[in-house]
């Protein structure tokens, strides 16, 4: 069951911000408390579907357990993997500390 | 703004079947016919806005190569079925050493190390890379107006848009600036813009086609497929495109049939009409043209079924659902680090997607949302299992208006969705579908008709599209643009 309390609150906002790993000024939030609400306002007609006793399908071709052999092939070079970036040390990606 | 049939041969207003021929028959070599789409980019485009990237040097480049390999080998065809068309490829597929961006200003310097497949595939035929088209950030969208970094205009009326999120696609290949295109779809990216600017636009089933290499937006439908002049080059392309990818472990392991049409009988055909799709505040002009169609199938000898299907209006909760759980995963791993600039770089369509994704996903809500979205799936699934019992395909508009006017996007936070309704049940289902020219409103706005089927019935849907371009001539009107 959907559940019909579908405002979101300023908190929950800046919540699913933070799980997202987004950062949103005042403004952001504000539009995004509205606009989001009223999108799960319009998704609760799937409470009118009878789901019950249905499974969910999460493969539409109905593929299962699809394998490569464990075989060790070319792959990207270390400068072709560090190429994207200028944050690098000695072969190494360079990210902020977190210690 | 009129729009009059164009009959000039100019090469870039070139079939890729007519195309070839030239090459093949060398009545022109390739890097005239390069040339062409070149100098066509160069007078329109700056109206248009199609490209991000348009790789001159290196296209002419591979022209003198392929002139070389057309001269030297008389068999070199057989090896290289696509040898010198010029294309344009949708800048969410990633092309080794050119700028693939999915219009995202967090992608803005991104230059991939590796080819997707389709790239890789299209370049072992011999096609040649115009250039990168522009799009919807992240594909999220159906206008091509939350592109970070302009929008396309529609050639058929400047002031309105492409569709998208293969707005550029569509729109190069409508101006004639390409001789083909590659788009992907998610739900309508591919058929939506192709109705909206008057060109075919195939969505294969899901897995007939690699995902490997193309910037993931909703994992479970994405689906690459080409955006074409005709029927019959949608069926070449799909030809080189199809098959099992190892790196991607959700294409499907089936022979790729030669997708061969004009064995076709019409009689033969049983077409479904869903009443729901005929919806309530859908343009008058673009229901009476459908239903002409429909008319019009009948004369020629099918069998006109009328059927009903699940209300659409439940695919776009599932859909909005589906697709921005998975979109909010998907664009997770842009942190900067490896590639690309800051998450503060994400546009506001982006931002706000990952957030109802988030959301849909998270703990407490996971259930009620996600879970019940994919069950609902499931009977949407069913519902055109059932349907396809009684019938070969599906027939309805592509999209419920004509190309709208700049601006639309902002009108509703679900504008995407809400354009999609008519594409959305088919999409995550993971079903095949075409959108064809099939009339125009009294302003001179294509409309589109699509054409579903089940599963790996591509053939049957070109057959039948191949079939209607043989009776109608709308595929071959042009939009009247001053260079």
């Amino acid at each position: 069951m959907i559940n019909k309390n579908n405002k979101l609150t300023k908190e929950q906002v800046m919540h699913i911000a933070k799980l997202a790993n987004l950062s949103l000024n005042s403004e952001e939030i504000s539009k995004f408390e509205k606009q989001l609400s009223d999108i799960l306002g319009y998704i609760e007609i799937l409470d009118e579907l009878d789901t019950t006793k249905v499974k969910p399908t999460l493969q539409v071709t109905g593929l299962e357990n699809i394998f490569k052999d464990d075989e060790v092939e070319k792959s990207l070079t270390q400068d072709e993997s560090l190429s994207g970036t200028k944050n690098k040390h000695n072969g190494y990606f360079k990210v902020k500390s977190i210690f | 703004m009129l729009n009059q049939v164009k009959w000039d041969m100019n090469l870039n207003e070139l079939s890729i079947r007519e195309a070839l021929k030239g090459l093949k028959e060398k009545e022109f070599s390739c890097e005239e016919l390069v040339q062409a789409c070149l100098a066509r980019i160069k007078a329109v485009d700056n109206k248009i806005k199609a490209f991000i990237t348009v790789c001159d040097k290196e296209a002419l480049a591979e022209a003198e190569k392929a002139d070389e390999l057309i001269k030297s080998d008389p068999q070199i065809f057989e090896k290289k079925p696509l040898l010198g068309i010029p294309m344009a490829i949708k800048d969410n597929f990633c092309t080794k050493g050119i700028k693939t961006t999915a219009s995202s200003k967090v992608l803005e310097n991104y230059l991939p190390v590796y080819d997707a497949t389709v790239v890789k595939k299209l370049k072992e035929a011999g096609a040649i890379i115009l250039g990168k088209t522009n799009m919807d950030a992240w594909a999220h969208g159906s206008s091509t107006e939350t592109s970070d970094f302009f929008t396309t205009r529609n050639p058929w009326d400047l002031s309105r848009l492409p569709g998208g999120s293969s707005g550029g696609s569509a729109a190069a290949v409508a101006a004639d600036m390409t001789i083909f295109a590659i788009g992907s779809e998610t739900a309508g990216s591919i058929r939506q813009p192709a109705a909206w600017c008057g060109v075919t636009g195939f969505k294969p089933t899901y897995g007939r086609v690699s995902r490997y290499g193309v910037i993931a937006m909703c994992s479970s439908t994405d689906s690459p497929g080409p955006i074409t002049k005709t029927v019959e080059d949608a069926a070449l392309i799909l030809k080189n495109l199809a098959g099992k990818d190892k790196h991607d472990a959700t294409s499907v392991d089936r022979k790729v049939p030669d997708f061969k049409l004009k064995d076709f009988n019409i009689k033969n055909l049983k077409i479904g009409v869903p009443q729901q799709y005929f919806l309530k505040d859908m343009d008058k002009e673009v229901i009476d043209q459908i239903k002409q169609q429909i008319q019009f199938f009948e004369k020629l000898g099918a069998k006109i079924i009328s059927v009903n299907l699940v209300n659409p209006k439940y695919s776009v909760a599932v859909y909005t659902v589906i697709q921005r759980s998975e979109v909010s995963s998907n664009l997770a791993r842009y942190d900067g680090i490896r590639y690309g600039q800051q998450r503060t770089s994400f546009g506001t369509e982006a931002k706000r997607r990952i957030m109802l994704g988030t959301y849909t996903l998270s703990a407490g809500y996971y259930d009620q949302y996600y879970l019940k979205a994919q069950k609902a799936r499931t009977l949407i699934i069913k519902d055109f299992e059932q349907v396809f019992k009684k019938v070969d395909i599906l027939v309805s508009a592509t999209a419920p208006t004509p190309a709208l006017e700049l601006g639309a996007w902002e009108k509703s936070p679900m504008f995407g969705e809400l354009m999609d309704i008519l594409v959305e049940a088919s999409s995550l289902a993971g079903l095949p579908g075409i959108s064809l020219p099939c009339g125009f409103t009294k302003n001179g706005l294509p409309i589109g008709m699509q054409i579903i089927g089940p599963q790996f019935s591509e053939e049957l849907l070109l057959k039948t599209g191949d079939f209607y371009q043989e009776v109608t001539n709308w595929y071959k009107r042009k939009p009247s643009l001053s260079s």
